[in-house]
């Protein structure tokens, strides 16, 4: 086993192949504690397969992928949740029959086990924490609509509402500004700003602008492999980016 | 709209008790007062099934697990029961005349001479009780954690539970000598003495039936209204989201199943008490999907709904099949068409878009609600 | 369970046993086929399949009356033109239920199987009805009966032979017109991408009503062939129902080699182990395997593992 990190997440050496494809290829990468870190990279690049690896939807073939030293490879997914992953769909994944509200609390982390969920109670704090959180996500005056009734942004915010009510000490992130307007943008950027305090965020991106405004760090995939690191800077100017990925 | 939040659960909930109060009133007192024995007896054999429905109604219409194999736990409980009253009825002195006494009389007719090692404990009527309830839990629990563990789901999930119910089917067929095979276990007495086939015993046992069965729709509503029947409800859309919000999925589909297959079990149980046997006619394929049917009837989203549509598809499959036989089965075909392409939610979603609306308007205070009707969701999977 | 047998009279009843595996093996095939068309590509649970393959069978039982009242001469070839009848009636009827009814459901798996039983019931009245509710069977032509002898212990019954041949002969059809017909590649084109399939130019709607028509006529023509190995009642085909949705999922519902490879593997079994145990312990023992072996391997035993 490789030794003990300092980073929050370290992903080494991680291969997953389907079916002889390899969809990522000897992968890794670092996320630092508090580090807005991007991925981006062309379609079919892995990056998508990278976030399911994490989280434990999609099994490696190979590597290791370690949370605070804890080797997330050979957990269940609602394991690494606990242990403090959290994850965005790149659709909006949220239930439509159930209201705001609702949707927020049973993302809450109380009563997890079949029968806590059975004795749990709607008390004062999970009302404020809830309420709180709408209020973060622009959705406060929305906790009695039923989701399926929301606008495709509000739907991606209640999504990271859902995550943050879990409050993860990594947050990922797949394409959040994806299909939003202007205006839905700039306040996404907001409300990511205001939740990047005290964790790591690791975000698939196409839209550059919005990376270059939230980044710390970008990694770049091509092919399931790393094609550049570092700050948005230095990536632009890496010629081989521009060649596979920036130029068109 | 925060004030909104805290309010208006309880007024829900207020509404749904009420609805509760109107079957309560309605299957204990208005149909006993207006019925004979013998069609009191029948709707008492309808309030079994009904058991059936409403765990159908949290497993399929909550949760979206369909299972074709609700008659298993019907007739598992059932046949515990039935177990239980045939070994009192074949006390040594009431077979003296078989060649050996003391064991069930179908034993006897297959040549068996000493009473099979699983019969024994259902001498004790405490175990029968616990196993009406435990066997059948038992076997969904071993089900539900081999499958949705492995998250087998959907369409596959309902296949495989539909084999289940033939393998069971023949498996009592088969094993005549240790199940009565296909004619059952039959010639049922006495309860501890009590001899069950009186109209008295009979009148006693519909008004069990009925309390156990509003107890059966309270532990239900509690179960749907917790934060437990909302998890149901969110794995049905997005299971996996659910699973990434730190839930173990599979557990709470286990304990869906289990739930349903419990409360059949009690029905299945009370069944053989009122009727007075039980037959694998009651556990194959075909009345499986008939229990489902009654659910679907009544709106598969709604509790109290699959009371009614257990009680009116019952009463209608009597009616025609006493005076029409033949169109019976176009009817029961047509309903599942029906059910399926014209009305999904049933008579609950019907209620909900034509009376209560009106019945707003005439009282605007207090309105009892069939449950809360949530469209089911397009893609099933 | 072997004794009392010597080897050699295991090794006949081995044989004898696997050949009436075999026709039961073929029925399968054929049921499962249409099945396997109709649920594996295009995702929809057919309970009513069972009646479409009675329907079959009907159809040629009403050949076999008629012309053997009417066109005698016909008789020892009237089976073909009986086929040929109960794919064009089954098929017919297919379409006429995919409009009416499936089209309306592609995405709501659940509700196609509850309505599928609806219609299944339906049909099944309807043949009672119309044939009554005893079962029938046809008379076969002298050159379809008897048997052969292989070998002094093992005889092989000639319509069993017959069924065999054709099902290998309808297996290798539709493998062509599946898999080798720009017809069957527009087929797999509409199922794995309905929307892109449609901006080429595809019909969806038609490939759609001619998929599901296919495969209910298979269901036709395996009920045809069913007639010469058993009799045939109203609720003949829910008796077979489960067995052939085992059969496909078992063998992994995309695939047709698997469809066929898991209607072998539970066709053997159970006619095997019907010569030692009771018909109904045989039934369960290899009902219960193939569930377990679904329960460990979900995906069946022919599958391509896919990104998701």
């Amino acid at each position: 086993m490789a030794s003990e990190t300092d980073f929050l997440l370290a992903v080494e050496g991680l291969t997953v192949s389907f079916d002889g494809f390899k969809a990522v290829n000897d992968l890794s990468f670092y996320v630092d504690q508090n580090e807005i870190h991007v991925i981006i990279g062309p379609n079919g690049a892995g990056k998508t397969t990278v976030l399911d690896l994490i989280c434990g939807r999609t099994k490696a073939t190979g590597g290791s992928i370690r949370f605070r030293n804890q080797e997330l490879t050979a957990m269940k997914e609602h394991q690494i949740v606990k242990a403090g992953v959290g994850r965005k769909f790149q659709t909006p994944s949220i239930y439509d029959d159930l209201t705001v509200f609702e949707n927020l609390e049973i993302s809450y982390p109380r009563g997890r086990t079949v029968f806590g969920a059975l004795a749990f109670k709607r008390d004062a704090a999970v009302r404020d924490r809830v309420e709180e959180i709408a209020e973060t996500i622009f959705l406060s005056d929305h906790l009695e609509q039923r989701a399926e009734y929301l606008s495709h942004g509000q739907k991606q915010w209640l999504e990271i509402g859902m995550l943050l009510i879990q409050d993860p000490e990594l947050l990922m992130l797949d394409e959040p500004v994806a299909g939003m307007s202007v205006n839905e943008r700039k306040k996404t950027a907001e409300l990511l700003n205001k939740i990047i305090r005290n964790r790591s965020v690791l975000v698939i991106e196409h839209d550059m602008k919005f990376v270059e405004d939230i980044a710390h760090r970008v990694t770049v995939l091509h092919q399931g492999k790393i094609l550049s690191e570092g700050s948005m800077e230095r990536v632009k100017a890496d010629p081989k980016v521009v060649e596979v990925y920036l130029g068109h | 709209m925060k004030i909104s939040v805290r309010n208006s659960a309880p007024r829900r909930a207020t509404g749904e008790l009420m609805g509760v109060a109107l079957l309560a009133l309605l299957i204990l007192i208005v149909l006993p007062l207006g019925l004979d024995g013998f069609r009191l007896n029948m709707v008492g054999k309808y309030l079994t099934y009904a058991f059936v429905a409403l765990g159908l109604v949290l497993c399929w219409g909550s949760a979206g697990i369909l299972s074709l194999g609700q008659g298993i736990f019907f007739g598992l409980g059932g046949y515990c029961m039935a177990m239980f009253l045939k070994l009192e009825a074949s006390s040594p002195e009431a077979t003296k005349i078989q060649s050996t006494p003391g064991i069930p009389d179908f034993m006897d007719w297959n040549q068996l001479t000493e009473l099979p090692w699983f019969w024994e404990p259902f001498h004790s009527l405490p175990f029968t009780l616990l196993a009406v309830v435990a066997v059948p839990s038992l076997l969904a629990f071993i089900v539900g954690l081999a499958m949705f563990k492995r998250r087998v789901g959907g369409v596959y999930f309902a296949i495989i539970t539909q084999a289940f119910a033939a393998i069971l089917t023949i498996l009592i067929v088969g094993q005549q000598g240790y199940t009565g095979g296909i004619n059952g276990i039959t010639d049922l007495r006495t309860l501890n003495g009590w001899d069950i086939r009186t109209d008295g015993a009979k009148q006693v046992l519909y008004f069990v039936n009925a309390a156990l069965l509003i107890g059966a729709v309270l532990l239900c509503l509690f179960v749907r209204h917790s934060k437990l029947g909302r998890i149901l409800v969110a794995l049905r859309d997005k299971e996996d989201r659910v699973r990434f919000s730190g839930y173990d999925v599979a557990n709470f589909k286990i304990f869906v199943f289990c739930f349903a297959a419990a409360l059949s079990a009690v029905g299945g149980a009370m069944f053989t008490l009122q009727v007075g046997f039980m037959s694998p006619s009651f556990v194959g394929i075909v009345p499986s999907i008939e229990m489902v049917i009654y659910c679907a009837v009544g709106g598969r989203l709604s509790l109290l709904g699959a009371v009614y549509g257990t009680l009116l598809v019952n009463w209608a499959k009597t009616l025609l099949s006493e005076s029409f036989p033949e169109l019976w089965l176009f009817a029961m075909g047509a309903l599942f068409i029906g059910v399926v392409m014209v009305f999904p939610n049933g008579l609950a979603g019907l209620y909900q878009q034509y009376v209560a609306p009106r019945l707003a308007r005439l009282f605007p205070r207090a309105v009892p609600r069939v449950g809360e009707v949530i469209p089911p969701p397009t893609a099933a999977e | 369970m072997f004794e009392g047998y010597t080897l050699a009279e295991l090794g006949s009843i081995f044989a004898m046993q696997g050949f009436a595996g075999l026709i039961l093996f073929s029925v399968f095939v054929l049921m499962a086929l249409g099945l396997a068309i109709i649920f594996g590509q295009m995702g929809v649970i057919n309970m009513a399949h069972g009646e479409f393959m009675i329907l079959g069978a009907y159809v040629t039982y009403l050949c076999s009356t008629l012309v053997s009242e009417y066109l005698p001469a016909l008789f020892p070839v009237y089976f073909f033109i009986a086929m040929a009848l109960a794919f064009v009636a089954s098929g017919l009827l297919g379409m006429l239920v995919e409009w009416g009814m499936i089209r309306f459901l592609y995405k709501r798996p659940l509700d196609t199987l509850l309505a599928t039983w609806g219609l299944s019931l339906i049909l099944q009245q309807i043949y009672r009805s119309v044939f009554g509710a005893r079962e029938v069977g046809v008379v076969l032509p002298d050159w379809l009966m008897g048997s052969v002898a292989v070998t002094d212990t093992i005889e092989v019954p000639i319509n069993g032979l017959f069924v065999m041949g054709l099902t290998m002969i309808i297996t290798l059809v539709i493998y062509t017109v599946m898999f080798r017909s720009r017809w069957g590649m527009g087929v797999r084109a509409v199922m794995q991408n309905r929307v892109m399939a449609g901006a080429v130019g595809i019909n969806t709607e038609r490939v759609d009503r001619l998929t599901f028509g296919l495969g209910c006529g298979i269901a036709g023509v395996a009920g045809s062939a069913f007639t010469m190995v058993g009799s045939t009642g109203p609720t003949s085909g829910q008796l077979y129902i489960v067995d052939t949705f085992l059969v496909v999922v078992f063998g992994g519902a995309q695939s047709l080699i698997g469809t066929i490879a898991s209607a072998f593997t539970i066709s053997q079994a159970q006619s095997t182990m019907e010569f030692f145990l009771s018909g109904s312990t045989a039934k369960v023992l290899t009902l219960l395997t193939v569930v377990a072996i679904l329960m460990l391997r979900p995906q069946g035993l022919f599958v391509l593992k896919v990104r998701r």
